[in-house]
């Protein structure tokens, strides 16, 4: 057994974990942990109080556990109208990035033709750009045509606007698959179109993975276009954000607290679960922007 | 092979083109005209003032004001993220010892990475809404509820003029420190392990290990986080407009330029003063941008 390379690195391993270093580092790490836990427990813990309890001491259990903060929050404040406006921008604004995306990224990664330097650069300089600047612009653009106050501007914009990360990263990614095998297709007379629906976007999957699930988190943690494109008298379309953090100052005059704890939980939880189930993948998804 | 090469070229190019055509470039190219003209209301017509705009940003009280907060932001929120981030990656992946000749993060390390990623994928108006429960001035607010317990009096989070921006500080901190270790992460284990086992034969301790041998050969990818970091505190918009009082308040003590821009643009309809804040926003996240990546650029190392 002494003579078991496992052995002695396994002794320090433990010694180390159970020294002083060892314990301040979990504690540290632990207290982190609660400081992130805590203040969405207490959230959804909120939203079983009533007005009462949540105007007392902050630090209790609610009494009781019923659900009728939700059901109010769900019906009344729109919640669900909200979540479902939300998927069904975010599916076809995410929809069609990718497509667009990938076939601009594809054709500018792949093909060599006048003026593909010059179209890339006008992509990736988007990257650079605060979307403040083009604020009052944009808004009129939408306006005049005639798409404000719409889902389907909503969408083109997110699209137009995920445009320049989604190029820079998936050309970057095209460039690295082999081209023997769409060479290999070609010969044997597969079309360009057909190529890259065929092969190269099946070959290209993990990026494509990726950079998708970049773009639904961005577009639908999106608050500031909502707000701008979405401003006019059309509370039945807004989206989720932007409903709630519209309920947050109308809790105060309707004295609607739990159904707004209620309200912010729906808008937290299936974020929370598609998060915990592809964890790994949003992860990455998220850094591999940062990681050139 | 060369069949139908162009007209492909074309049909591929041309959607996703005019798009970015018509709602990025051309938007951003009229900011820069729209920033010399006096347009204000829908109906107004734009007349051709110089630059009359930037000459009152000068004098704006309130343009001064988001500048400071911008420099506030970009000085304390990168710089604690970086260091909270480090210190808890350097944990989770190294400070485990040596098992099998490797590097081993410490017990629950997974877990821990989970967890604190986790506000990452909320979105920032949410987690303004979260933490207007979390910062309530009185006995109510969580953190005052549990200051409360041990006898402290509650803390005006918000409403305190001095210490506004610094709560507000404190949620972005809280919400960027899960991305910037998993980021870290994947550069320490990136870092061959032979570096750290010959370091460890010569006898370094976790801090040499830390400082001399970690951050040297993390430079690079703490140069990125320093970029992000920087690009986020000139943003902060849903973060002030959902959770500072008064939308930038107390008493303009938070507010932060595209704040500004948007209540000047779509409160007070002030389109061509709107648009000259965005121009300064756009030169100052330039020259940001330039600066660092010159200022730390330094020789890479290659392993």
């Amino acid at each position: 057994m002494a003579t078991d390379p496992a052995t002695p690195a396994h002794a320090r391993r433990s010694r180390s974990s159970l020294g002083p270093f060892g314990v301040l580092s979990h504690l540290a790490l632990l207290v982190w942990a609660i400081l992130i836990v805590g203040p969405i427990l207490w959230t959804f813990l909120a939203s079983f109080k009533t007005n009462a309890e949540i105007f007392g001491d902050a630090i209790t259990l609610p009494s009781s556990f019923g659900w009728e903060a939700w059901g109010r929050a769900w019906a009344k404040a729109h919640i669900g109208q909200y979540m479902l406006n939300t998927v069904f921008v975010v599916a076809c604004s995410t929809a069609g990035t990718m497509l667009l995306g990938s076939m601009a990224a594809y054709v500018l990664a792949r093909y060599s033709f006048p003026g593909n330097r010059a179209i890339y650069f006008l992509f990736v300089s988007g990257m650079t750009f605060p979307v403040f600047l083009a604020l009052v612009p944009l808004f009129f653009v939408v306006k005049n045509l005639g798409l404000i106050d719409t889902h389907l501007g909503v969408i083109l914009v997110y699209i137009a606007y995920s445009l320049p990360f989604t190029v820079f990263f998936l050309s970057a990614f095209f460039k690295t698959l082999p081209t023997s095998v769409a060479e290999a297709a070609m010969m044997d007379g597969c079309s360009h179109t057909r190529t890259f629906f065929q092969i190269m976007v099946p070959m290209a999957r993990p990026g494509l993975i990726s950079i998708t699930i970049f773009n639904i988190l961005g577009q639908w943690n999106q608050y500031l276009l909502p707000i701008v494109l979405l401003s006019g008298n059309v509370e039945d379309k807004w989206l989720i954000t932007q409903g709630v953090a519209n309920i947050s100052t109308s809790a105060g005059y309707e004295a609607d607290w739990p159904g707004l704890f209620a309200a912010l939980s729906m808008a937290i939880i299936p974020v929370m679960i598609v998060y915990i189930i592809f964890q790994r993948q949003i992860q990455s998804g998220l850094t591999s922007g940062a990681v050139k | 092979m060369r069949h139908g090469r162009y007209p492909f070229i074309v049909g591929f190019l041309a959607a996703p083109v005019l798009l970015y055509v018509v709602f990025v470039v051309s938007p951003y190219i009229q900011a820069f005209y729209i920033a010399v003209t006096n347009w204000k209301g829908i109906s107004a017509n734009p007349q051709f003032i110089g630059l009359e705009n930037f000459s009152r940003l000068l004098d704006d009280e309130i343009f001064w004001a988001a500048v400071r907060h911008h420099g506030v932001l970009l000085l304390v929120m990168p710089l604690v993220t970086i260091v909270i981030a480090l210190f808890f990656s350097f944990l989770l992946n190294l400070s485990g010892g040596q098992r099998g000749g490797r590097m081993t993060g410490i017990w629950g390390s997974k877990v821990y990475r989970v967890i604190f990623f986790m506000p990452q994928v909320l979105a920032v108006a949410i987690v303004g809404v979260l933490f207007q429960a979390i910062y309530r001035p009185d006995g109510t607010g969580v953190i005052n509820g549990l200051l409360g317990k041990v006898g402290i009096e509650p803390v005006g989070w918000l409403i305190d003029p001095d210490i506004a921006l610094l709560a507000i500080i404190g949620v972005m901190v809280w919400q960027a420190v899960g991305f910037y270790v998993v980021l870290f992460s994947a550069g320490m284990s990136s870092i061959p392990k032979d570096v750290f086992e010959a370091a460890a034969l010569d006898g370094a301790g976790r801090f040499t290990l830390f400082f001399r041998i970690t951050i040297p050969l993390l430079w690079d990818t703490m140069q990125v986080a320093w970029v992000y970091l920087g690009i986020a505190a000139f943003d902060a918009f849903a973060l002030v407009q959902v959770l500072s009082v008064d939308r930038g308040g107390p008493d303009n003590a938070t507010t932060v330029l595209p704040m500004e821009i948007w209540r000047t643009a779509f409160n007070f309809s002030k389109f061509g003063y709107a648009s000259a804040m965005g121009v300064a926003l756009f030169f100052m996240t330039i020259t940001f941008a330039a600066l660092t990546l010159r200022v730390t650029r330094r020789e890479r190392i290659e392993f």
